[in-house]
């Protein structure tokens, strides 16, 4: 059994536990000793019954930890004498776990380091290298959300929207380390749309998933960014291409439109175009005006500009650009962008580099730099 | 074994033995090659097992001070073109500060126009040792 496959047992077991009363911040953790244990142990004898294994395991190591903890003697005592409840859905218990984890009292930061460690499983030495701060930093994260959500009740429903946000975040914004990021959020979105029929959870599964499969050809060898129109289509992923349409045109169906339905619709068509020249930008522009009734996201506005610069002319859209704020994030590299298009270089060309001042990472500004200076480059001979 | 900051200017430093045109100015294949120096330095020194750490700051940011209770922090900046900028840092767990110097020597050679080497000045910082455990 792999990790990820051993990891999609966590919210499960989690889930028996609490509901046999352990408290969530002790059963999280002995839950975490029962994977290091079947990390350990597996190998050289795998269980018949993987989830009861961990289960009786994690149970064990709850139960250790509440006799070393003195002062939970008497809750201790309890547990033990009060018969385990009925079988308990699995499905709600899952469910609950991904609600409690992005509890709104919590930070974003601290409900996506809680998600990945209660629902995903995973170690808080792999959450602390995936966001490059020291684990001791990341431990203490990770146990003041769980004390900020020790009072909320375990049953009690919570909102998928903020599920969503937090896998969105996670799916977004990491760095490296030995666990991918992006696929952990694919396959944590996954289970979550197995266990709620929810719209929004199929659209933000899609808009995953149509991203993912740009990935090969979103970076060269070196490291450097491919813009959408220079990307090698041919090593697009195919295959989550077509999972990501089907999954959003099964949400669509149901005729309940939101923010990331939307998104993964303006994915979808850039994926549906062969060539970049193939593009149906009248009708992303479209899905953008549709995006807008759901967030008044100011990027959502800006690359709106750029799809109608597109569909209708650079001229159009640097009107469009016009009415925005000129200090939103990435409204220089916009602008130059739709400057080039209408032959402007000497002026695309100074704000590619105003843009690269104030790209908000390594590998925009570079390539921001690199755009400036080709069109310099140009304008030179 | 000893810690070294390798610290990079935006601005500042001695005067430039070299001047040269802001990055925008070069020609892409120029920009390419210095970004791959880069690179293949910091893997070179993974590879020597030297390598502690190594980030690079954004140009925008302030000085920043307290102001007395209940008022908010005073703030001076964003900088003018004038001032000073660290542009990011690199740090090496080398042998001694001669090393150092040499790993300082060898990043201020990235290439620039022409792919002729930038002669960049490099601050070039010793860390605070540990106190050892035996003293006499």
């Amino acid at each position: 059994m792999n990790g990820s496959l051993l990891r999609e047992l966590v919210p499960a077991v989690l889930g028996v536990l609490v509901r046999r009363g352990a408290d969530f911040a002790t059963a999280e953790d002995a839950v975490q000793d029962a994977l290091v244990e079947a990390v350990r142990r597996w190998p050289v004898e795998e269980p018949r019954d993987p989830k009861g294994w961990l289960v009786t395991v994690a149970w064990r190591k709850f139960l250790d930890a509440a006799r070393a903890d003195g002062s939970r003697r008497r809750r201790e005592e309890r547990v033990e004498v009060e018969p385990a409840p009925g079988p308990a859905g699995e499905v709600d218990d899952t469910l609950q776990l991904y609600f409690l984890c992005a509890h709104p009292s919590l930070s974003p930061a601290s409900a996506v380091a809680l998600t990945l460690r209660a629902v995903g499983g995973l170690t808080t030495r792999q959450i602390a290298r995936a966001y490059l701060v020291p684990e001791a930093t990341m431990a203490q994260r990770i146990s003041r959300a769980k004390r900020t959500v020790s009072d909320v009740r375990f049953s009690r429903p919570g909102d998928v929207a903020t599920v969503v946000r937090v896998l969105y975040l996670v799916f977004n914004e990491g760095y490296s380390g030995d666990v991918d990021l992006a696929a952990e959020a694919i396959r944590l979105t996954r289970q979550l749309a197995a266990v709620t029929r929810h719209e929004e959870v199929s659209g933000l599964l899609a808009l995953m998933l149509l991203h993912h499969a740009r990935r090969p050809a979103r970076t060269r060898a070196d490291g450097s960014l491919v813009p959408l129109a220079e990307q090698d289509r041919s090593r697009w992923d195919t295959r989550l291409i077509a999972e990501g349409v089907e999954v959003l045109q099964a949400a669509l169906a149901r005729d309940r439109l939101g923010e990331f339905q939307a998104q993964a619709a303006i994915a979808a068509l850039h994926a549906d175009a062969r060539t970049v020249a193939e593009t149906d930008w009248v009708q992303i522009v479209e899905w953008y005006d549709e995006l807008l009734r759901f967030t008044d996201s100011p990027v959502a506005r800006l690359n709106r500009a750029v799809a109608l610069g597109e569909a209708d002319g650079p001229r159009a859209g640097l009107a469009a650009l016009a009415e925005l704020d000129p200090a939103l994030p990435r409204y220089a590299a916009a602008a130059a962008y739709l400057h080039e298009r209408d032959g402007e270089l000497a002026t695309a060309a100074r704000l590619y580099a105003e843009a690269a001042a104030s790209a908000s990472n390594l590998a925009e500004r570079d390539h921001l730099t690199r755009q400036a200076a080709r069109l310099n480059t140009r304008l030179r001979t | 074994m000893a810690k070294y900051l390798l610290l990079k200017h935006y601005r500042g430093g001695p005067a430039p033995t070299v001047e040269y045109p802001p990055m925008e100015e070069w020609t892409p294949a120029e920009v390419d090659a210095h970004l791959q120096f880069m690179r293949d330095f910091m893997a070179r020194l993974e590879e020597s097992g030297e390598f502690v750490d190594e980030q690079a700051l954004a140009p925008g940011g302030a000085f920043v001070r307290y102001d007395g209770a209940g008022r908010p922090p005073v703030t001076d900046g964003p900088f003018a073109e004038t001032k000073d900028l660290i542009a990011g840092w690199c740090v090496v767990d080398v042998e001694s500060w001669d090393r150092a110097v040499e790993l300082a020597g060898e990043l201020s050679a990235a290439p620039g126009p022409g792919g002729r080497p930038l002669h960049e000045w490099l601050e070039v910082r010793p860390f605070w040792g540990v106190a050892p455990t035996v003293t006499e």
